[in-house]
């Protein structure tokens, strides 16, 4: 049950927060964004954190889920569940082809091959005018409905949301605590010395670019629902970038670390606008000075400076009680 | 303990204060795209509003209030645009919207309008946006729509049947080439060829060569940035002595300046603002731009037509208010649909339940570069 301590602080802070902030504009409305961010980034952190790959082209798995839910439920009026379970199957098919040729490829190369497949998939959004829209996008995607109940306001998005990203985070736990979780970290840690050991690494560096390209179609799903319009610019290079970002920013391998940094990265400039004209440069001030003083990220970084604090005190308070 | 839940007592109250303070003021949201790849157009609408709204201010504001923006940057990001159209209605509460430089991040933002029952005026080109009427949804800039049909009318005053079409592959040459394939049948015109160019490209000979095959009256482009300079360039390299057109996407100094010896004799339609210096005195417009144009120069220097934008859709909302005689949502968006003949830098609006553009063809004019500079020719 110890391991699931952080899951279950992490599920109450998602709970608290709505009922002590009910109106809350960073709440309600910020908060689903940093749900379906922080859903690709804890998938994204099982490649890049655990097993040691880099991809800068998840914004096209998270593209791919969206566009396969809003196409498929404003072209052919699809229910937007079979919609959404079509954009993970197509997810998967796509992940795993690309899989095999893309993660033979090492450091610069797999980043630069997994950035041109990112490319692609836009130009794939914006080229064919007449079915995607193209770069107008697509808009009248229809609510989501469970057992019918409309997902249409706010409140409810931050409940689906976050539900999501408790599910995901749950199936990431589980993953890194198994036996596959071990091999994982095998990999990241040598290859060779991995492969000594019996793991299938090829086998299993597409099995793990396969889940966690479904967390992001999945996050992608549910985010043309909840925008109810889509276009290719929410799904570009740009976006890859700030999910990479947001899991070193967290704290790579680490298990709460890419919820951080997703909730940060998606705040920051929230909260900035107040500067106006200087938002962009403290905001960049911010991300250096994180980099510089905590490069393990903030999570892991924090965790480490505060936890001697505690440690201490009840070192001190021991002799004294016995 | 006490003292503190005290302070705390007379801080909310002063905050409440303030709010109180700050409910007379009519609050007009915006979110424009400042910086980024949109920054052409955000940057000008900015400085437009921002120094409108003063002027407003110091002039005793609307119906005896003061006009309060409170603007976002998006980046041109759709993302970014709704949570920041969310953020105005929900935390700041403003009266009425106006904003989105870019065609993305107004579609983005429709629903959201839409549900909050809003009035949102745009600043975005794409068609898209009026068609079908939004309830609460209006915009000031010309479409291309309406550039292809005034591009197509020119053409059949010269007697040119045929058209070699080549357009750039950003969303504004897309949108555009799709109404020109869409509207040519209704002029009696054929499209002899649909060639397309990359933003980057910086050699389009091939295309035009494929063109000149197709053997058409007339070359027409549909593009923006330095695209078609480029093809205009290369088209009198190939020797081609065709008839070129070009889209209001050109509409500025800087296409002349790039395309050299090149663009003399190109038609393309353009707003009244980019010749508010040749605008007959008689011209119902003329002294708007004239104004328009003097305060931003004054200001902030060349004048562009995209802060033209701005200027009507500010202007559309406090015209709106006053004749509402209140901020009341519904009753603002009864009398924005109820503009007549409203003098704007774009045209003369008039609006309807069927229309919530309300510009005529005749807001664009028919320019031909001469002597590295414009020329009205209708």
């Amino acid at each position: 049950m110890k391991r699931y301590r952080g899951f279950f602080a992490l599920a109450s802070i998602i709970t608290l927060a709505p009922i002590l902030f009910p109106v809350n504009y960073f709440v309600t409305v910020v908060g689903v964004s940093i749900a379906i961010n922080a859903l690709i980034a804890v998938g994204l952190n099982l490649l890049m954190g655990y097993t040691g790959q880099i991809s800068l082209g998840h914004a096209a798995f998270f593209g791919i889920g969206a566009y396969a839910s809003g196409l498929l439920t404003t072209l052919l009026s699809w229910n937007p569940w079979l919609a959404l379970l079509v954009g993970l199957l197509a997810t998967w098919l796509v992940a795993e082809l690309i899989a095999r040729p893309i993660l033979r490829l090492k450091g610069h190369y797999l980043a630069m091959a997994t950035l041109g497949f990112g490319i692609i998939i836009n130009i794939l959004m914006v080229q064919p005018t007449h079915i995607t829209g193209g770069p107008d996008g697509l808009s009248d995607i229809p609510v989501l409905n469970i057992l019918g109940w409309d997902i249409d306001s706010d409140i409810r998005w931050y409940i689906v949301a976050n539900g999501a990203l408790l599910l995901g985070v749950w199936v990431a736990l589980n993953l890194i605590n198994s036996r596959i979780g071990l091999a994982l970290r095998a990999v990241h840690g040598s290859e060779v010395g991995a492969q000594m050991m019996g793991v299938d690494i090829e086998k299993i560096k597409i099995k793990i670019f396969v889940v966690s390209a479904l967390f992001a179609a999945f996050a992608g799903s549910l985010f043309a629902h909840q925008q109810g319009f889509i276009s290719p610019d929410s799904f570009s290079f740009h976006f890859s970038i700030e999910l990479v970002v947001m899991v070193v920013l967290g704290g790579m391998a680490s298990k709460y670390g890419p919820i951080f940094g997703a909730a940060v990265l998606t705040m920051l400039p929230e909260t900035l606008v107040v500067f106006e004209d200087y938002e962009v440069l403290i905001l960049g001030a911010i991300m250096m000075g994180i980099m510089i003083f905590l490069p393990q990220g903030l999570w892991v970084g924090l965790s480490q400076k505060i936890k001697p604090l505690f440690i201490k005190k009840t070192i001190s308070v021991e002799p004294a009680g016995g | 303990m006490k003292r503190s839940v005290k302070a705390l007592v007379a801080g909310f109250a002063l905050l409440f204060s303030i709010n109180a303070a700050q409910a007379s003021d009519i609050k007009i949201g915006t979110f424009l795209a400042v910086t980024g790849p949109a920054s052409f157009l955000g940057d000008p609408e900015l400085k437009t509003l921002q120094m409108y709204v003063k002027k407003i201010n110091d002039e005793g504001g609307v119906i005896g209030r003061k006009i309060k923006l409170i603007h976002y940057d998006t980046g041109a990001n759709p993302k970014k645009a709704v949570n920041f159209a969310k953020r105005l209605i929900k935390k700041d509460r403003v009266d009425i919207i106006v904003g989105a430089s870019t065609s993305g991040t107004t579609m983005a933002v429709i629903p959201i309008v839409q549900k909050a029952k809003i009035p949102f005026i745009s600043m975005a080109g794409s068609v898209k946006i009026v068609e079908p009427v939004k309830k609460w949804v209006f915009k000031t800039p010309h479409t291309d729509k309406m550039a292809a049909r005034k591009i197509f009318i020119d053409m059949n005053k010269r007697d040119i049947k045929k058209v070699g079409l080549i357009s750039g592959s950003g969303g504004f040459g897309k949108s555009g080439r799709g109404q020109v394939l869409a509207l040519a049948s209704e002029y009696g015109i054929t499209i002899t060829a649909d060639e397309s160019y990359g933003k980057k490209d910086t050699d389009m000979t091939a295309q035009l060569s494929k063109i000149r095959a197709t053997n058409p009256d007339a070359i027409l482009n549909f593009g923006f940035g330095s695209g078609p300079a480029i093809v205009t360039k290369n088209i009198r390299q190939l020797g081609i002595k065709l008839p070129i057109y070009q889209s209001h996407g050109v509409a500025s100094k800087k296409y002349i300046n790039l395309a050299g010896s090149a663009a003399e004799g190109v038609r393309l339609p353009a707003a009244s603002l980019l010749v508010a210096s040749m605008l007959p005195s008689s011209h119902p417009q003329t002294e708007v731009i004239q104004a328009y144009k003097n305060n931003f120069e004054a200001k902030h220097g060349p004048v562009s037509t995209f802060g033209g934008h701005a200027y009507d859709a500010l202007y559309l909302a406090v015209e709106a208010i006053k004749r509402a005689g209140s901020t009341n949502k519904a009753r603002v968006r009864n009398e924005i649909e109820n503009t007549k003949n409203f003098l704007g830098a774009g045209g003369i609006f008039n609006m309807s339940s069927s229309d919530h553009l309300g510009l005529g063809l005749n807001a664009f004019k028919m320019l031909e570069i001469k002597n590295g500079d414009w020329s009205i020719v209708e």
